[in-house]
């Protein structure tokens, strides 16, 4: 019973974020995810073809964007309350302190997961309508799967991230460069790493490796390790009483 | 029901070194109007903060509703509702969206919420305007607003703080007897911070008054007035001149002295101050017509008590 009205507390905060995302004007309202699902779903498929669905390294391109998505919304999550001074009044309510945080989390997700899947499935479309005389090409369901996981795992990790940044952050300009900065570095680090160990030590590596099926399965399991982690630090900085006094 | 809606016992707050709120004890009896009075930064919000459990006490303690506000926050927050310093609406929302999204986060089931939300609109004369975006409404609107989604959820206490402040003078009293009929019509209690005490005056059954983060005095408007012991005169005579406004003001029984037209306006810091200003003005060459007295008034009490403390 806790656990339902629990989950009906974090589905109610979650759909006054999306009324409020869809109400907003310009880009980052209805006009934003019209551009958005123009360009992923329909000009950047066609421009492509047939390999935007079939190309092997779709998925690690697909895993950025849900990503990038909820990196423009959760730096609003507590700093545009804050602004807006509205967080008080929130704060005020009987939801928990849980139900505000993951409510937030979620609208947040929800949004990046949605726009994903829109436009995945209107460039599906759109690519099979263009090219419907060489038949029907669909998504590998071992492909489809991973961007799934790629991209939720690492929406949560950025959606931890950018709800810690936004408690604490003054204002929402300076919440959005924060996480904005956050997600480069964090994005580039293991690139930089990577760059940083000596040729043999990868040579090595690469010759113990397992299959990149099971190269995918380690990257997840230690992408949704990093998740539980960046969820248990953002559920213990996010204390009602500490927002108010700072 | 809990014949005591909030207790406090020596309840205080320090921010570093600054005592926002000091040694408070404090009952307020289910039911009525309560008004928390005093000045800017006087404690009057951190008050409420503490009392709502958005802010942990740093001495004393305070029960709400019968639950302690340290150990029982939430279930005391599950009963009540607020308009804080800020009207804190949904600005993007509309005001029927702004109302129902607060049953939503009360769990109310939605034929519930639509009801309620007809019901208070129409009480406040905003239903019309329910599918308007809040955004571009006036301030005194908001307040109302605001003030509905305090209401929505039927708590058996209210935390106002300072509904009418920023508001014109028309639509602070607008929305001072909205508040009235309301508060009688849900029959809940209200805990009203204000500044204005001829608003405190009207509305409340009983008030404190608080100044420096200390609570001075607490008892019902009229008699928190008649016990100051203060009184005011209104002397109507000729040969006013600022000479004369300066030297009633300067003695030692009057708090204050101002010119209205023919008028001399006078405080008095004591029952035997009229005799003193006669002979005074008397001396002067000002000669009196006529001379009104006026009771003490709860300006003149909360006066007194903040000089006191000064």
């Amino acid at each position: 019973m806790t656990r339902m009205t629990n989950t009906a507390d974090v589905l109610a905060v979650a759909s006054k974020e999306w009324r409020a995302l869809l109400g907003q004007r310009g880009f980052r309202g209805k006009t934003g995810i019209v551009l958005f699902l123009a360009a992923f779903g329909i000009i950047l498929p066609l421009q492509a073809g047939r390999a935007w669905i079939t190309s092997p390294s779709l998925a690690i391109a697909w895993s950025w964007v849900p990503m990038f998505l909820v990196s423009t919304v959760i730096a609003d999550a507590f700093a545009g309350e804050r602004e807006r001074h509205t967080l008080e009044t929130l704060l005020a309510t009987r939801l928990s302190d849980n139900a505000i945080l993951f409510g937030k989390i979620v609208a947040a997700i929800g949004y990046a997961g949605a726009l994903t899947l829109a436009s995945l499935l209107l460039g599906e479309v759109a690519v099979n309508l263009a090219t419907w005389r060489e038949g029907l090409v669909l998504y590998r369901p071992t492909t489809f799967l991973t961007m799934c996981a790629l991209g939720a795992g690492g929406s949560v990790f950025v959606a931890a991230i950018g709800v810690l940044i936004s408690l604490r952050a003054p204002t929402v300009r300076q919440a959005q460069q924060a996480v904005s900065g956050t997600i480069v570095v964090l994005l580039f680090l293991p690139w930089v790493a990577v760059r940083l160990v000596p040729v043999e030590w990868k040579r090595t590596a690469i010759a113990a490796a397992p299959s990149t099926s099971q190269l995918a399965v380690i990257g997840v399991g230690a992408l949704v390790l990093l998740d539980i982690g960046a969820l248990a630090f953002a559920m213990r900085r996010f204390r009602r009483n500490r927002l108010i006094a700072d | 029901m809990n014949p005591i809606a909030i207790r406090t016992a020596s309840l205080g707050r320090r921010f570093g070194a600054v005592h926002a709120l000091d040694d408070v004890t404090l009952e307020v009896p289910s039911g009525i109007i309560f008004g928390f009075l005093g000045p800017n930064g006087s404690g009057k919000t951190t008050t409420i903060r503490l009392l709502l459990g958005l802010l942990e006490a740093t001495e004393g303690s305070a029960q709400v509703l019968g639950f302690d506000t340290r150990a029982d926050a939430a279930a005391i927050r599950e009963r009540t509702g607020a308009l804080l310093e800020h009207c804190g609406l949904y600005e993007r929302l509309t005001a029927g969206e702004n109302l129902g999204l607060y049953g939503r986060f009360w769990r109310m089931p939605r034929a519930d919420r639509r009801a309620r939300t007809a019901e208070l609109l129409s009480l406040l004369d905003l239903y019309d305007r329910r599918d308007e975006i809040v955004g571009g409404w006036s301030r005194g609107m908001k307040q109302q607003l605001a003030i509905a989604r305090a209401l929505y959820h039927r708590p058996s206490l209210v935390f106002l703080d300072e509904p009418t402040a920023g508001l014109d003078p028309l639509a602070a009293v607008a929305l001072r007897d909205r508040l009235a009929h309301l508060a009688e019509s849900e029959g809940i209690t209200v805990f009203l911070t204000t500044h204005n005490l001829a608003e405190a005056e009207r509305l409340c059954t009983l008030a404190g008054i608080v100044n420096k983060g200390r609570l001075l005095a607490v008892a019902p408007p009229a008699q928190l007035a008649a016990g100051s012991g203060l009184a005011s005169i209104e002397i109507i005579g000729t040969g006013l001149t600022d000479a004369v406004v300066e030297m009633v003001a300067a003695l030692p029984a009057v708090s204050s002295a101002r010119r209205d037209g023919r008028a001399l306006m006078v405080g008095l810091t004591s029952t035997g101050g009229t005799t003193q200003v006669i002979t005074a003005l008397a001396t002067a060459g000002y000669q009196i017509e006529t001379i009104r007295h006026t009771a003490g008034s709860l300006e003149d009490a909360f006066r007194a008590l903040v000089e006191a403390q000064s």
